[in-house]
């Protein structure tokens, strides 16, 4: 019989000892978003051994545009991104093992589940979260892929660490309230276009081809027909603190964490950013409006309605988010509208 | 002033004179960019002071969060 792999061992610089290679490694993906849908496929399809993919969301009806592991009837049944995941994964490669967390991922599973794997996908939606990946990649020595994308615009780096510059050597800070698919939309070939860039690197650290890996910052808008790709070697801080000689992983500890809580009888969660920031009330609520949304400000707060929720956003970076009693549920419509 | 932005040939408006003006002027001064003008990654202090000329080559990469 004629592997279902033969295509892939066919090309070179796979060939059959990197299908070997694949199909024993054990992969980590963060998000069943649009991104980790088109990573987990392309990697289930590519038979890789062990698949673990985590999402703390459930399948939605606007979804169903750009993420391609998901159907109509998961929509129907809300069920959870991971599960509906997996069941399509399944059905795709049913010798891949996969692996299907309903969870937010934070320090602590991080940390916990880190060392098992063999290279992280970011397929998330905020840096909160990608701040805690690049910290537990520089402690355990495992390699991730960062990938985002927003409207037509996508961008993609490869960390590998102890070799490239981490995250924190190219954001000095963390960027707060950018624009995100829930605000500024997004079309699914910047979707497609960023898979394609991950799961190529990831191919080539899977099979241990690393010279072969890009080596630069690259970003593209489709739309406007730009391309960009820019070696960024030299952000690499002797100081950092994240990847620096005397390193702290800051991003671990629990002060820089953002702080959730329930507020008792009122159906509202609270939402509280590690440092206190100045939220820029009058651009969000030009954004809002352009999406066609009812928006109420003060020069202290600003609510808006995202049915049945109703999130009110404070100058100083707090959020509350009424109509939930979910942490995890209330820090998803967070991230999805306030970046 | 005539650059190339993103391997694109743009005609700069006439008051811009760094790169700062640049960002300001694509409304991206407030997001997290990394910019490499003739090949040189800035830092973002250089931002503030890095003339541009003629037919420079500028690379402006924007840092987004959605997925």
């Amino acid at each position: 019989m004629i592997s279902r792999y033969s295509r892939q061992e066919l090309f070179s610089p796979i060939g059959k000892n990197g299908q070997k290679k694949i199909s024993s490694s054990h992969v980590l993906i963060i998000g069943a978003g649009a991104l980790g849908s088109g990573s987990a496929e392309a990697l289930v399809r590519a038979g890789i051994g062990r698949l673990t993919i985590v999402d703390r969301d459930y399948v939605e009806w606007s979804n169903l545009q750009r993420q391609q592991l998901y159907s109509e009837e998961d929509a129907k049944n809300r069920l959870p991104k991971a599960i509906a995941a997996k069941n399509r994964l399944h059905a795709i490669n049913s010798s891949v093992e996969i692996e299907a967390m309903v969870a937010d991922a934070s320090v602590q599973e991080l940390e916990a589940w880190a060392s098992k794997f063999d290279l992280i996908i970011d397929a998330t939606d905020n840096f909160e979260t990608r701040m805690i990946i690049n910290d537990v990649s520089q402690k355990y020595g495992v390699p991730w892929i960062y990938g985002a994308c927003v409207g037509s615009y996508g961008i993609s780096y490869t960390f590998i660490p102890e070799k490239t510059p981490c995250l924190a050597c190219l954001l000095e800070t963390v960027p707060l309230g950018g624009l995100t698919c829930d605000t500024a939309g997004i079309i699914s070939p910047a979707v497609s276009m960023v898979v394609s860039y991950q799961i190529s690197e990831a191919l080539k650290i899977l099979v241990g081809d690393l010279d072969s890996l890009r080596g630069k910052l690259v970003s593209f808008d489709l739309w406007k027909n730009q391309f960009s790709a820019v070696n960024v070697d030299s952000l690499k801080k002797e100081d950092c603190p994240s990847c620096g000689a005397t390193r702290s992983y800051p991003f671990l500890s629990f002060e820089n964490q953002t702080k959730t809580a329930v507020l008792c009888g009122r159906n509202t969660v609270q939402i509280r950013p590690p440092q206190t920031a100045d939220r820029d009330l009058e651009a969000l609520e030009t954004i809002l409006i352009q999406q066609g949304r009812v928006v109420q400000r003060n020069p202290f707060l600003l609510s808006f309605q995202v049915d049945p929720y109703r999130m009110v956003v404070f100058k100083d970076g707090r959020v509350l988010i009424h109509g939930t009693k979910d942490v995890s549920e209330a820090k998803s419509l967070y991230h999805r509208y306030l970046g | 002033m005539k650059v190339t932005l993103n391997g694109e040939s743009v005609q700069l408006p006439e008051h811009i004179t760094f790169v700062s003006d640049v960002l300001k002027h694509y409304n991206i001064h407030e997001k997290i960019v990394v910019v490499e003008v003739n090949g040189k990654i800035l830092s973002r202090l250089e931002h503030e002071n890095t003339r541009l000329a003629d037919n420079d080559r500028i690379e402006i990469v924007h840092f987004v969060g959605g997925g």
